[in-house]
């Protein structure tokens, strides 16, 4: 109770909150529907609404709360509403739905499983380039003192360069050349999950001191070998430290390179949403990007706890 | 043929003249120091100039440095107007309100063990998810202009902000903060005489992280909705042009307003953790 007490008390304090903003929130919207249906609220004509406060609204209304946590496109839909959208677009558009996985035998592309999908095998493959490519990167740094001097700054500003800038212009060009689908939002995902693997690596590769590289040379050991059983194994702890940030910027990367290809995936849901004034389903595509990211980063801390235990570590 | 040989010869040629810096006798001065990265990027942009020259890449695929120069010097006005919506007016606003906002919070964390324990882990988790995502509500919230941009710059930067602002409390050992109890200070003298000075450096590592944030933030939340100025903007209505040039030249400012601020926060840090081993190398 000690440790999780104040947690839950906080979250349910949360969405107590929530509950509480989403009244004069949607107030506006509830009033004018319920107008529509010929109840009588207070003041009564739109016009007169819309320069009163929001709160007075509530308080001179109190009937017409339960309404305001029911709407159909909300400015802020409650808790139960993106539940229920994530109910409906999850689970039940795959059993249901005309091109659901039981009618259709492949994923809706109503349905949000699918857009999952599309984002995560991007996150996937983007997060993989930019940790390939940061490693080596890292490992020619170590190597090599021109490699380090020329190129460590410019990875430096490349990261003070707002890169989702690049997002939508790297989409067209590759576009322009061919290359469609998957790869271009990989690109951008490796791009922003390689500069923490560098960063990481590098100094995860000078982590033995001059004694341990000393005691291999003494035992007359290759450069080769020197990175292969002392560097490697030595960085294994900052890599995972790394790759925990880079996996949760690379699905930043996925979602920002979708929204100019409208190919589908979380961001793309996300502007549809946007565009049609679809709240719950934006709320509902953010709540699982949000899950996507846990997960990834719960999975990496998976790895590496399995990785450190297989190499003798004390995790 | 002979453009790949010149692009070639000219890459070894510089190449070898930084390895000849970085390791040669002169390695050591400020100045080699400062020119193999200048001579590295100057390398790049010379390539890329040949090989788009000689390969005759359309100019809606990737026009040259040269091009984009010309671009940028021409249109400096409307650039400019683009720089003051998203960066003066989007980011910086909604940085200064983040930040300010992580750090009383940070403190009010420190000082109640309540919300350390109950917000700590909500904060920690919060830093890591996609926030970028909470664009298009924001921008339904408070309208297409800069004041969306700036609220979502404040989500953004808030919780990695708070996050690096409470490890940097915590930086103190045990004897430090005995030895400010023995000397009769109060939880308030101890924290601004002793432990905001020692969270100083994490402090700023969160500033610095969050000038990137920022300018991320303020771009991607134009893509939802945006008067017609803006760099986001700018970028969208000129990839819907072709008008690739003008795409550069927006991402060059970007490039030029973000190492410019970040570069203003580590001159700032450097200023004020001056005692720090890290700046004292």
């Amino acid at each position: 109770m000690s440790r999780y007490g104040p947690l839950l008390l906080l979250v349910a304090a949360l969405f107590a909150l929530w509950y509480a903003a989403a009244v004069p929130m949607n107030i506006r919207e509830a009033l004018s529907a319920a107008e529509r249906n010929g109840v009588v609220v207070e003041p009564a004509t739109a016009i007169e609404r819309r320069d009163a406060n929001a709160l007075g609204l509530v308080a001179a209304n109190l009937a017409q709360i339960p309404a305001a946590w029911a709407q159909d496109r909300p400015r802020l839909p409650a808790p139960h509403q993106i539940v229920g959208e994530l109910w409906q677009s999850v689970v039940m558009e795959e059993i249901e739905g005309q091109r659901g996985l039981l009618k259709s035998g492949s994923l809706s592309n109503r349905g949000l499983l699918l857009h999952v999908w599309i984002t995560l095998s991007a996150t996937a493959l983007g997060f993989v380039i930019g940790t390939v490519a940061g490693v080596l990167l890292a490992v020619g740094i170590v190597h090599s003192r021109t490699m380090e001097r020329s190129v460590m700054p410019w990875a430096i500003v490349s990261q003070t360069v707002p890169i989702v800038a690049l997002a939508p212009m790297i989409v067209v060009v590759l576009y322009s050349v061919g290359l469609q689908g998957l790869l271009p939002k990989a690109i951008i995902s490796a791009y922003l999950s390689f500069f923490p693997v560098v960063v990481g690596m590098v100094k995860g590769l000078r982590a033995p001191d001059a004694m341990q590289t000393d005691l291999m040379r003494t035992w007359d050991a290759s450069g080769w070998q020197v990175l292969t059983r002392l560097r490697l194994p030595a960085s294994m702890p900052y890599l995972f430290a790394s790759l925990k940030i880079a996996v949760a910027a690379a699905l930043v990367g996925a979602i920002v390179g979708e929204l100019p290809v409208q190919g589908g995936g979380l961001g793309a849901r996300m502007l549809a949403g946007s565009y049609y004034g679809q709240t719950a389903q934006i709320w509902a595509a953010l709540l699982l990007a949000a899950a996507l990211a846990a997960g990834l980063v719960a999975a990496i801390g998976g790895a590496q706890r399995l990785a450190l235990r297989r190499m003798g570590g004390a995790a | 043929m002979s453009a790949a040989i010149l692009a070639l010869a000219l890459w070894l040629g510089l190449w070898a003249l930084n390895v000849w810096l970085a390791t040669g006798p002169l390695s050591n001065r400020i100045w080699a120091r400062m020119a193999v990265p200048l001579l590295f990027g100057i390398t790049i942009l010379i390539l890329w100039e040949i090989a788009v020259r000689a390969l005759q890449v359309p100019l809606v695929i990737l026009p040259p440095p040269s091009q984009i120069g010309a671009r940028f010097a021409e249109s400096l006005p409307l650039l400019w107007g683009d720089f003051v919506q998203t960066i003066l007016r989007g980011a910086l606003s909604g940085y200064a309100i983040g930040c300010g906002a992580a750090f009383l919070t940070a403190i009010a964390v420190d000082r109640f063990v309540f919300l350390q324990r109950g917000l700590l882990p909500l904060a920690s988790f919060m830093a890591a998810l996609p926030i970028v995502g909470t664009a298009p509500i924001l921008v339904m919230w408070f309208g297409f202009d800069w004041q969306s941009k700036a609220a979502v710059v404040v989500v953004m930067v808030f919780f990695p902000m708070l996050v690096n602002t409470v490890a940097g409390l915590a930086e103190t050992s045990a004897m430090q903060r005995d030895l400010m109890k023995s000397w009769g200070a109060g939880y308030w003298s101890g924290l601004v005489k002793l432990r905001l000075p020692a969270a100083m450096p994490f402090i700023f590592n969160g500033l610095k992280i969050c000038t990137t944030l920022a300018l991320i933030g303020a771009i991607v939340a134009e893509f939802f909705g945006s008067p017609t100025l803006g760099l986001g903007f700018r970028i969208t209505t000129s990839v819907g042009q072709l008008a690739l040039d003008m795409v550069w030249a927006a991402i060059l400012v970007a490039a030029l307003a973000g190492t410019g601020f970040y570069g203003l926060v580590a001159l700032i840090e450097r200023g004020v953790t001056f005692w720090h081993p890290s700046q004292r190398g």
